[in-house]
């Protein structure tokens, strides 16, 4: 067998890892667009609302030892922090005009963050990952590591359990009208506040699962473990029209290997620059992202 | 049985003088109604109160005698009241088949194997609307005026309501399409006993498919006939319907 170039052995490393990366992106993109559709707005505190099931989950499996029960645990507690925060703080907030939400949003992200570093202690906890980090080696071609496969297997799933809940279910229905239309909605029995918690639930445990997974690929669990992530996400997110799940999953793993080839063949600090001039770009040309819905017949 | 009484309703908006002012109306079994009056009688505001978009300042809704008054809009729905509001309410982002399924949701709630009887509903509606068959699978912002309108009176008959309250059906319609949406309505009335309380400034078509005619004026009835008997009296169609 031939030796593969250097070059190339280097290029689908990097595309690889993108992928996994990309994975993680694009479920936390997926959250940020189930709130969007939920609530109209987007989530400043996504950030620090994922992080918090992450300690949860950091805890149960410290004091369990296992994995799946600090991951179970991540997702209950996710979706029962987005309950609580939609029900008894953002719905008291006025809803007439998005800016008061965003900065009671932007208060909750001090005060969760600040209050995780007070139980915890500011410094970065190393989270070991249940599966090798070690890439495969196939052919002599460094490619995806076991964990980097697990991350894509599990992504997978959650894509493919939304995209059924949401087109093949009598809820997925319901969620998607009342966030389309919620005065229609509530005149076919629709119960819309219902829907938008579920929204709320279903989007902190997806952005808790993103934010779990990408942890032990990080330098570890701080309490602004998951902000780049954020970052990074919403850019996808925008990139991908915001409302569009489909848009969330492309956009998602083209900044993840973006971000990862321009780290590779650059440097690090320039793939936030990438991702920048990627979101300029795609603004430029389409100004409501790719997958945004196309244009309503008025006529 | 599926009666609608109307005991002293009293709405308002803010501060303002209420626009319907101890409203007394009884929308009896199985009867069409057509309910009349210029814009700003309170026609609108009048079925947006009775599905509780519009909070009651005081009176009562009853349905076959129960109290609908302190219920959400989503519970009076669920109780069989049903309204096509003004303005094609189609959920655009979503495609035909959607609407309708969305519509059926409540109807054979809480039965074992309601999935199929639901889909029986839908395909009945498609038979009842052609158009809407043929675009099952397009997406709600791509119809015309007439289809939308076809789609949300298909999407309100299809959950099998008890009363069915619609808002200016006719409105921006060419005048065969609003005859074809009319005919089903009264067909529909005919052969299921529907209730119907029908609000329309085409008081033409209106009084054409209904049995009796109500005008309000500043949010009173100030008249409530036999529809022929209305529609044959000029001193009171040129009073309140302006023509």
């Amino acid at each position: 067998m031939t030796e593969m170039d250097p070059a190339v052995e280097r290029l689908v490393f990097l595309m690889s890892t993108g992928l996994a990366r990309g994975a993680v992106l694009a479920l936390f993109a997926l959250s940020l667009v189930i709130v969007y559709r939920a609530a109209r707005a987007v989530n400043f505190a996504q950030a620090a609302m994922a992080i918090v099931p992450v300690y949860v989950a950091f805890a149960v499996t410290s004091a369990s030892g296992s994995y799946w029960l600090g991951l179970a645990s991540a997702l209950v507690v996710g979706a029962l922090l987005g309950a609580v925060v939609e029900r008894w703080l953002l719905r008291l907030v006025p809803q007439d005009n998005p800016l008061p939400g965003i900065i009671v949003a932007i208060g909750l992200v001090m005060v969760l963050q600040a209050g995780l570093a007070i139980a915890f202690g500011p410094d970065h906890r190393p989270v070991h990952a249940p599966f090798s980090q070690r890439p495969f080696d196939v052919g002599g071609v460094s490619v995806l590591s076991p964990y980097d496969l697990f991350v894509l297997i599990v992504a997978a799933v959650v894509m493919g359990g939304f995209a059924i809940l949401f087109n093949r279910t009598s809820i997925g229905l319901q969620l998607r009208a009342a966030a389309f239309a919620p005065e229609t909605s509530r005149l076919l029995g629709v119960r819309v506040p219902r829907m938008v918690t579920l929204g709320w639930m279903l989007s902190i445990a997806t952005a808790a699962l993103a934010a779990l997974l990408l942890v032990p690929t990080g330098l570890g669990l701080d309490p602004h473990a998951a902000d780049v992530l954020f970052v990074n996400a919403f850019a996808a997110a925008v990139i991908g029209g915001l409302d569009s799940p489909v848009g969330a999953l492309v956009a998602g793993l083209v900044v993840g290997v973006l971000a990862s080839l321009v780290t590779g063949y650059a440097s690090a600090a320039t793939a936030p620059l990438a991702v920048l001039a990627l979101l300029t770009v795609v603004l430029l040309v389409r100004p409501h992202g790719l997958f945004a819905a196309r244009e309503a017949r008025t006529a | 049985m599926s009666t609608l009484t109307i005991e002293k309703l009293t709405v308002g908006y803010g501060d303002g003088a209420p626009v319907l002012d101890g409203l007394e109306l009884e929308v009896p079994d199985g009867g069409v109604v057509a309910l009349l009056g210029a814009n700003g009688a309170g026609k609108t505001t009048l079925l947006r109160a009775l599905l509780g978009l519009v909070p009651a300042r005081s009176g009562r809704v009853l349905l076959n005698g129960a109290d609908l008054t302190r219920l959400s809009t989503e519970d009076r729905v669920r109780r069989g009241l049903a309204l096509v509001p003004e303005g094609r309410s189609v959920v655009v982002e979503l495609t035909v088949a959607e609407n309708l399924r969305l519509g059926a949701l409540w109807r054979y709630a809480g039965r074992k194997h309601s999935g199929p009887a639901r889909e029986a509903a839908v395909g009945q509606m498609y038979e009842l609307f052609e158009p809407l068959a043929r675009r099952r699978d397009a997406a709600g912002h791509t119809l015309s005026g007439g289809e939308r309108q076809m789609l949300a009176l298909a999407r309100a008959l299809v959950g099998e309501p008890d009363v069915l309250l619609l808002d200016e059906p006719s409105l921006g319609l060419a005048p065969l399409v609003v005859a074809q949406l009319l005919g089903v309505l009264r067909d529909q009335a005919e052969a299921t006993g529907l209730t119907v309380l029908l609000a329309e400034q085409n008081v033409t078509g209106a009084l054409s498919v209904a049995d009796r005619g109500v005008v309000l004026s500043l949010g009173e009835v100030v008249a409530d006939r036999p529809a022929a008997e209305l529609a044959a009296d000029p001193a009171l169609r040129h009073a309140y319907l302006g023509f």
